[in-house]
């Protein structure tokens, strides 16, 4: 772990003005909302999403849009990451109404976490997610309640926080249909899914 | 009123607001089919409607009141190969004849075309045992509107017959899913009570969830990923305009209008993503918060006086239900207690009841609790029942559960004696809530 952030902090220095610029960059198009905590925020929030909520939507209703297909599911922020030995692995599973991290969860994580610290240009976003049983928007609570442990966990292996962020799918995206505990256990995850 | 506030609400946040028009079609036509009815259904026999020049522009509307009251589990309608004649008019009916048959009642009515493209909908409720006529309203508008006059007879007749008022000309609306993951589509439909007149008004390749009514029930307010997150918008049925009511980070989520319809109980979950609730004023943005820690807090519902809420909390370990005042300072009071997950509260229009999610053995099922007694009766019969939603007259309850596969849409009477299916062509339908009425009794 030391050994990744000495790394990070010997990087030259072309390599971290280029950096600065990308994380200014990235805050500057995520908008003042996105790290707000939910009581400052009001109408702000929400003028800053218009732009994109009215291309999307627009877009969300036409054909257009629907002929897409998968790579409209993926969106355009995502890229593909690392791919090499346990890194081409990105779910980690959980024991249902459980956000507990398992030893292979732990291990995925902190191989992730290792790789993050080396490549601090790089964010992922950790997508929390449930199985069906239950009631939906609780799910929702769960699925924070996982992607947030994963986040604290790459935390403590010294990921920067700015390049993490999470969102919850709850039941809404099931990685596998079906309405047994072979889906579920497949379901019941979440998704490391590094983003530009 | 509400729209006043909401057209105040746009001016306000300069969060506008595209208007998304998804052209009119139909999708995801729903088809009702009883599952189970009271063991002594009322017999009645509804006679075809007389149609002066062609009135009824194909409508049969005699054809939709039947279906509305057999489809209520609580009618038993005389078949018409049986009927040895079809008067359209009260004084033409041989009263003994279908008594003979074995009816209560007869329906009897006629469409006439009126002035300026308009048309009339008339018809007599006779009871046969007494021969005495129960109702004979009348019902105006264009021919469009004809299916919802049907509606409108089938509610009267409901009452006349059995003292509720009927909820056959209402809407629902729910979450239509369709294509295998990842490639899923989520569409959010408007559909007449019964599933005909089914219309998209929103349609992603994120996920659409958690549809909640206006108190009048024009708008519907539900989260949306479109943007990779959630956010909570708010969107009128009829025009479809929108606007984005909350877009915070975190999770935002299970949106409910307040009984005036001026404000959105919401779940918020900041940046720590501990979900908790939240009044979001809609005219003032302003935001209350009403829960506290570090538990998931979710699932708000409205008593109907406005005064408290019910919801969603793992503050015991796992989810139980909880009431809590609005006023500042009140502390949350459990609720539930005979099952290890309880959920999703609803309350039943006279504030009486909740409905909830609970875990019966390995399965999850929809359960009423009532509020003054403790009392709780589970009321399906399915492995993954979810999101029950009380008609607006409280005597149904329509949940999603899993069929085949798939996910369809049902509904069971309040006392657990009727039930039906409304069954989609393809697509997983879930999430349905009920409107509420938009017209005054009588």
């Amino acid at each position: 772990m030391m050994w990744y952030k000495f790394f990070a902090e010997s990087m030259e220095s072309t390599m971290r003005k280029l950096l600065s610029l990308m994380l200014l960059a990235c805050l500057v198009s995520l908008g003042a909302c996105s790290h707000k905590p939910p009581k400052d925020t009001g109408t702000a929030a929400a003028a800053t999403q218009v732009p994109a909520t009215g291309a999307q939507t627009n877009g969300a209703a036409g054909n257009s849009a629907l002929g897409a297909g998968a790579g409209a599911v993926t969106g355009t922020d995502d890229v593909a990451g690392p791919q090499e030995g346990i890194l081409a692995q990105r779910n980690i599973y959980f024991a249902f109404d459980s956000s507990e991290l398992s030893p292979e969860g732990t291990t995925l994580i902190a191989a992730h976490a290792h790789y993050l610290i080396g490549h601090s240009n790089l964010h992922v976003r950790l997508e929390g997610n449930t199985d069906e049983r239950g009631s939906r928007e609780y799910n929702i609570g769960l699925g924070e309640r996982r992607a947030q442990a994963v986040r604290r966990a790459m935390l403590l292996q010294g990921v920067a926080e700015t390049q993490l962020s999470t969102v919850s799918y709850g039941a809404e995206r099931p990685a596998v249909e079906g309405h047994d505990e072979a889906a579920w256990s497949k379901n019941r995850r979440v998704t490391i899914n590094y983003v530009q | 009123m509400m729209n006043s506030d909401l057209r105040r609400c746009s001016a306000w946040c300069a969060a506008l607001l595209c208007v998304l028009t998804v052209p009119q079609r139909t999708w995801a036509q729903l088809k009702i089919e009883i599952t189970s009815g009271v063991t002594d259904p009322i017999p009645v026999a509804v006679v075809p409607f007389a149609s002066s020049g062609g009135a009824d522009n194909g409508v049969d509307v005699a054809q939709i009141i039947q279906n509305d009251l057999a489809g209520s589990g609580r009618f038993k309608t005389m078949a018409r190969s049986a009927m040895t004649a079809t008067p359209s008019r009260a004084q033409d009916v041989q009263i003994a004849s279908w008594k003979a048959a074995g009816n209560d009642y007869v329906v009897v009515g006629r469409v006439t075309p009126l002035a300026a493209g308009q048309v009339a909908v008339d018809f007599e409720l006779l009871n046969v045992l007494t021969g005495q006529q129960l109702a004979n309203p009348r019902f105006t508008g264009t021919p469009a509107a004809l299916r919802d006059a049907a509606h409108r007879c089938s509610d009267v007749i409901y009452e006349k017959v059995l003292g509720i008022r009927g909820a056959f000309a209402t809407r629902i609306a729910y979450v239509s899913v369709d294509g295998a993951p990842p490639a899923q589509r989520y569409q959010l439909v408007v559909a007449d009570a019964d599933g005909a007149n089914a219309r998209v008004i929103l349609e992603s390749h994120q996920p659409v969830m958690s549809p909640a009514w206006s108190p009048d029930g024009q708008w519907l307010a539900y989260v949306s990923f479109e943007n990779k997150r959630a956010s909570i918008y708010v969107q009128q049925v009829s025009s479809g305009e929108r606007r984005l009511v909350s877009g915070r980070v975190g999770i935002n989520g299970a949106p409910a209008w307040s009984p005036d319809g001026r404000k959105l109980l919401v779940t918020l979950g900041g940046s720590a993503g501990t979900p908790n609730l939240y009044i979001l004023d809609l005219s003032t943005q302003q935001l209350t918060r009403l829960t506290e820690g570090p538990s998931i807090d979710t699932e708000g519902a409205w008593s109907p006086d406005g005064q408290s809420v019910y919801f969603t909390s793992d503050r015991s370990g796992g989810p139980q239900i909880y009431r809590q005042g609005i006023q500042p300072g009140a502390k949350p009071q459990r609720l539930t207690f005979g099952s290890s997950y309880n959920a999703r509260p609803r309350l039943s229009p006279d504030g009486t009841q909740l409905v909830m999610v609970t875990q019966d053995g390995a399965n999850y099922r929809i359960a009423v609790q009532d509020l003054a007694s403790g009392t709780v009766r589970i009321l399906s019969h399915g492995r993954l029942d979810a999101s029950p939603s009380f008609a607006p007259n409280g005597a149904m309850i329509i949940y999603a559960g899993i069929e085949g596969g798939h996910s369809v849409l049902q509904r069971v009477s309040v006392d657990g004696q009727t039930s039906q299916r409304l069954r989609a062509d393809s697509a997983d339908v879930r999430e349905p809530v009920w409107a509420p009425f938009t017209r005054p009794q009588g």
